[in-house]
Formats: C-alpha cells, structure tokens, sequence
C-alpha cells in the first residue's frame, strides 16, 4: 500500500459512497468534538474505521509517522501541564489524523479534485481557474513521492562517493535536480493538454 | 502528414537544429543520432512543445505556432522518464487526466481507461498509488495514458532508455503494433527493425533519410 497522501482503499462502504462534499463538511464537524472531547471520540473513529472496512495494519499505518512526536510532546505536556492534559492534547491529535485520512482513505483524488474545483468556482470572478486549484493540489500530492526519491537518490550518490553528511553536497544537486523535474513535469503537463485551454 | 520546412532553433546562444526541411507521411519513423544531435528537439517540434526559432512545422495541415492545442489533441506524446510525466497520485487518475481535461463525458472517460488500463495489463494495479509500479510499468502507464487520448500521432522520445530488455521488446511491440504514425527517438537500433523510414541527425543537422539498413549504418559509420 500507500503512505498518508494520496492512498485510497477501494471498497463499497457507506464512507466510500459518500460524495467527497459531505465527507469534508462531516470530517470538519468531526475535528471539532475530537479536539473538545478527545477521550470520547476515540471509540466512533474506530468504528467508522471498521465500517470502511480499513484493515488495522492500514489503520495503523496512519497515525504511526506521528509516533515519534506525540511522544515528545506528550512527555514535555505531562511535565508541564499534568497528564490529564496531555492525555487529551495527544488523543485529539492523534484522532484528527486518523479522521483526515479516513477521508483520504475513502475517497478517490479525482473525486475530492472535482469537489474542490467546484468549490473554488467563485475565485473564477477574480480571475483563478478552479481547475488549476485542483490540479496544483494533484500535482502537490504527485510531488511528495517524487522529491523523496530526488532526495533519496541524491544522498545515495552522496554517501557512495564519500561525502558523508555534508549538508551542500546534498542540498545543491537536490535543488538542481528538483528544478529539472519541475520543468520536465511542466513540460508534461503541456504535452497532456494543461495549456490548451 | 507532418512537413518541416527550413527549420532551425536556437537554445539562448546554443544552435540545436539547422534548417531542417522533411516531409514525413509514412506509418512508422525513426530518429537516431548522438547525444545532443538535435533529435529530442526534432520530436518536441511535431507536437508543438518546441517552436521553432526559424522556419514552419505544420501536422496534419495545422501550424504549430498557431494551433498547438489542436494539434497536441492529435499528437501525443511519450517522455523517456515516465516519472516526469505521471500527474495524477494513482494509475487510473492519470489515464483519466487528459481525458477530463479534454472534458469528455463521464462515462467515456471511464470507457477509455477501462481499456486503456486492460490493453497494458495494468487493470489490477488502477487503483495503486502510480509512483510505486516498477519502471516498466511507469511507461506503460505513460504509454496508455497518451493512448487514451486517442491520438493520430504518437512521438516517442526514447521511452526504453530506462528499461530493462524485457520492458523494452514489449513497448517495442507494442509501438510497432500501433494503428497510429509512431515517430520514434531512440538510441536502440533494432527497435527500428520495420520501420518505414529512419532519420539521422548530427549537429543539428538531417543528415541521412533513408530505410532503417542504410540509415542505421550510415549512423554506425558517422559514430566510429
């Protein structure tokens, strides 16, 4: 499978049928009690977990990134505001990120693109084309796995030739590379018909 | 039919093609020629992704200075790194990206990637995220994404360079099986094996045209 950005799970459950417009209005309504009733909202997000039919290691693998800091925050909370708090403080975090991808999760891209295309139709009016909202939202998610592979690709050569971790060596040919890539993908994007309009 | 006509161009102060005049009608053409040679130039000029500084390319009776849109709706094209040219975050998406963007009707769009997707037997992966199929896959999906178009033209520029032998012969193939005009850049000689017509371009220049044979071992003499 996928990580956090970009990943659907295709299925049939009442969450996948859901049109994106709804499924956003109701994460928004989500957040807010999981932020104000942390504690309580952990039990309806697993369940609507398991009414989407995502498997736990997927479930899992959502929140798993966050490990690492909830549990640095939640250390530095207890010590300074009590570990009631920083009960509630790491759950509503962890909850809403569980919440956003459950939406992910379910929820095809060219679905949600059309859904934020349609929203942005006002910003037609001041000259912003909703579908180019759209697209750089597709291209921000396309560009994540993409730079992660610069990345990684760039710290390989790296380290084969010596350079241990010295930061100028990775940062120069990362942002080279990078900016090549933009402009092939621009190039691309001509080429599949963006400018034609 | 595709007519070039006098055409040089210039990157900045570096010349990369110099009045080249071809008139292509044949079904399947290739491009060889050296690193730097001028022939990714030559297959951006055909759809409009390169204007020439001098001279005219015309596809189909459309000036590419004119009509580029039009004519980038008849000519599609496939990159050497497919990774620059997937958008979309999953397989399907991106079949469908050109297709929504020509504002096709639902229904069609969902016909045209059901096909498109079971044509390069990647039916099993459409919901998959795209940047996590294999290399050869990559290109098949920039392959059947430009397909889903449906295309009058399609140019390749070098699309095996980053496959391995097997990836290779089959978009080899499958290139060769194409009802399309294929115009094909390539550094592997025996992909052209058939093929119509060979192009040879040295420093910018069209310096051989001819049948693969003769073209592929003028190109051969002009390396050594």
């Amino acid at each position: 499978m996928t990580g956090p950005l970009g990943l659907y799970v295709p299925g049939r459950s009442p969450l996948h049928r859901c049109p994106p417009g709804p499924k956003l209005l109701g994460l928004a309504v989500a957040l807010v009690l999981a932020l104000r009733y942390p504690l309580l909202a952990a039990g309806p997000v697993v369940a609507l977990y398991a009414l989407a039919r995502i498997p736990v290691r997927l479930a899992l693998a959502q929140v798993r990134p966050l490990w690492g800091v909830l549990l640095v925050t939640g250390v530095f909370q207890t010590i300074t505001i009590g570990w009631e708090r920083a009960a509630e403080i790491t759950s509503s975090l962890m909850l809403s990120v569980a919440l956003a991808s459950l939406v992910t999760l379910t929820t095809r891209v060219s679905a949600m693109l059309d859904t934020i295309a349609g929203v942005a139709r006002p910003l037609r009016r001041i000259g912003i084309e909703p579908d180019r909202v759209a697209l750089l939202l597709a291209l921000t998610i396309r560009c994540v796995p993409l730079l992660t592979d610069i990345l990684g690709s760039v710290r390989e050569a790296q380290l084969a030739r010596g350079a241990g971790r010295n930061p100028l060596a990775l940062v120069v040919p990362v942002i080279i590379r990078t900016l090549r890539t933009a402009d092939a993908l621009g190039e691309a994007l001509t080429a599949r018909g963006v400018d034609d309009e | 039919m595709i007519e070039i006509e006098r055409v040089s161009h210039r990157f900045i102060d570096r010349t990369v093609l110099r009045d080249v005049t071809v008139t292509l009608a044949e079904h399947r053409i290739g491009v060889i020629g050296a690193n730097g040679s001028g022939k990714s130039t030559f297959a951006r000029l055909i759809n409009g992704l390169v204007r020439p500084s001098e001279g005219r390319v015309s596809v189909d009776g459309l000036d590419t200075r004119r009509d580029a849109g039009k004519i980038r709706r008849k000519v599609g094209f496939v990159f050497t790194d497919p990774d620059n040219q997937i958008v979309m975050p999953t397989v399907a998406e991106d079949v469908a990206f050109s297709l929504r963007r020509a504002k096709l009707p639902r229904e069609e769009v969902r016909r045209r990637v059901t096909a498109a997707l079971e044509r390069f037997g990647l039916s099993d992966h459409a919901d998959h995220p795209a940047h996590l199929l294999s290399g050869g896959q990559k290109q098949m999906l920039a392959l059947a994404a430009v397909l889903a178009t449906e295309p009058t033209t399609v140019v390749c520029d070098e699309p095996t360079t980053l496959l391995d032998l097997r990836n290779t012969r089959m978009v080899g193939t499958l290139l060769h099986q194409l009802p399309q005009r294929v115009v094909l850049v390539t550094h592997q000689l025996d992909l052209l094996d058939g093929y119509d017509r060979v192009l040879v371009f040295d420093d910018g220049r069209l310096v051989v045209d001819d049948r693969p044979g003769p073209a592929v071992a003028a190109y051969r003499r002009l390396m050594t």
